[in-house]
């Protein structure tokens, strides 16, 4: 069981905030296509101001989805897979555990003998 | 704007990799959690650390079978416990390990009393394309909510 603390909430609650709109998972596919990218290169993909491009990647700075490290006079943007593997490990696995082990449970009751 | 399925295979791999967590313990205890083997033997697919994390001195990952180096590397920084900078190069990969030595660096950042930023920046991937796929992804993030659940639990998550 991993518990979390600080930004990384009990639920992933940023996380899946951040997730929940359609700019910000574009912004993440481009990262993951190629990563570290600047706020100009990231701009350009997208029909939309500089400021509003600025403002996504904020939310997904905030739920940790996206580090910014400088490279000289740059701002690079990289795409941080850690939280969305947080997620997993705490809702996705306990939910197919759960499902894995309730089959478990039904094979065992119909092959024995009643 | 489009969205296109992501086939892993078909992009890029990244030559900077940057992986980030909160962890809820000491900058120290973080420390002692990279460079101590019997740490490492609970996170990082059971491999244990050997190193004095003296800069110039060796970093190597024994395997958990005791047998062969998954890791035979250098310390190229130390500022314990901030900073340590090692070379890196996959010798548990036959053909990754042909390739030359990339840098890894852990970077432990106190944010307040309770936790800590913890970021591992693997880079220097440009000549070491099976490196940087043999690592990218699951490999990394594995490594590091391992150490997460090590510190926090003390319990391991396999």
């Amino acid at each position: 069981m991993v518990t979390y603390s600080g930004r990384v909430d009990d639920d992933g609650d940023a996380v899946f905030k951040a997730l929940a709109d359609p700019t910000r998972r574009f912004l993440l596919d481009r990262l993951f296509e190629r990563d570290g990218r600047t706020l100009t290169e990231l701009e350009t993909e997208l029909d939309m101001t500089r400021f509003g491009v600025m403002k996504h990647l904020k939310v997904l700075e905030e739920a940790g989805l996206v580090v910014t490290r400088r490279s000289g006079r740059e701002k690079l943007h990289y795409l941080n897979p850690v939280p969305i593997r947080l997620i997993h490990d705490r809702w996705i696995d306990k939910f197919t555990e759960r499902r894995v082990s309730a089959l478990v449970d039904l094979k065992k009751e119909l092959e024995e003998p009643p | 704007m489009t969205s296109t399925t992501q086939d892993p295979a078909a992009a890029q791999v990244a030559t900077t990799q940057v992986y980030q967590i909160f962890v809820k313990a000491t900058p120290e205890a973080i420390w002692d959690a990279i460079t101590k083997p019997e740490f490492t033997a609970r996170y990082f697919y059971g491999a244990r650390v050997e190193t004095t994390a003296e800069v110039g001195g060796p970093f190597r990952y024994h395997a958990a079978d005791g047998q062969s180096l998954w890791g035979d590397e250098r310390v190229l920084e130390s500022d314990a416990p901030r900073r340590l900078v090692t070379t890196w190069r996959s010798l548990y990969d036959e053909e990754a390990a042909q390739e030359p030595a990339s840098r890894v660096s852990w970077e432990i950042e106190p944010q307040g009393e309770e936790y800590c930023k913890l970021t591992v920046v693997h880079d220097q991937l440009e000549r070491s394309p099976k490196t940087a796929r043999s690592v990218y992804g699951p490999g990394w993030m594995f490594v590091l909510s391992g150490l997460k659940t090590v510190l926090e639990t003390g319990q391991s998550l396999t």
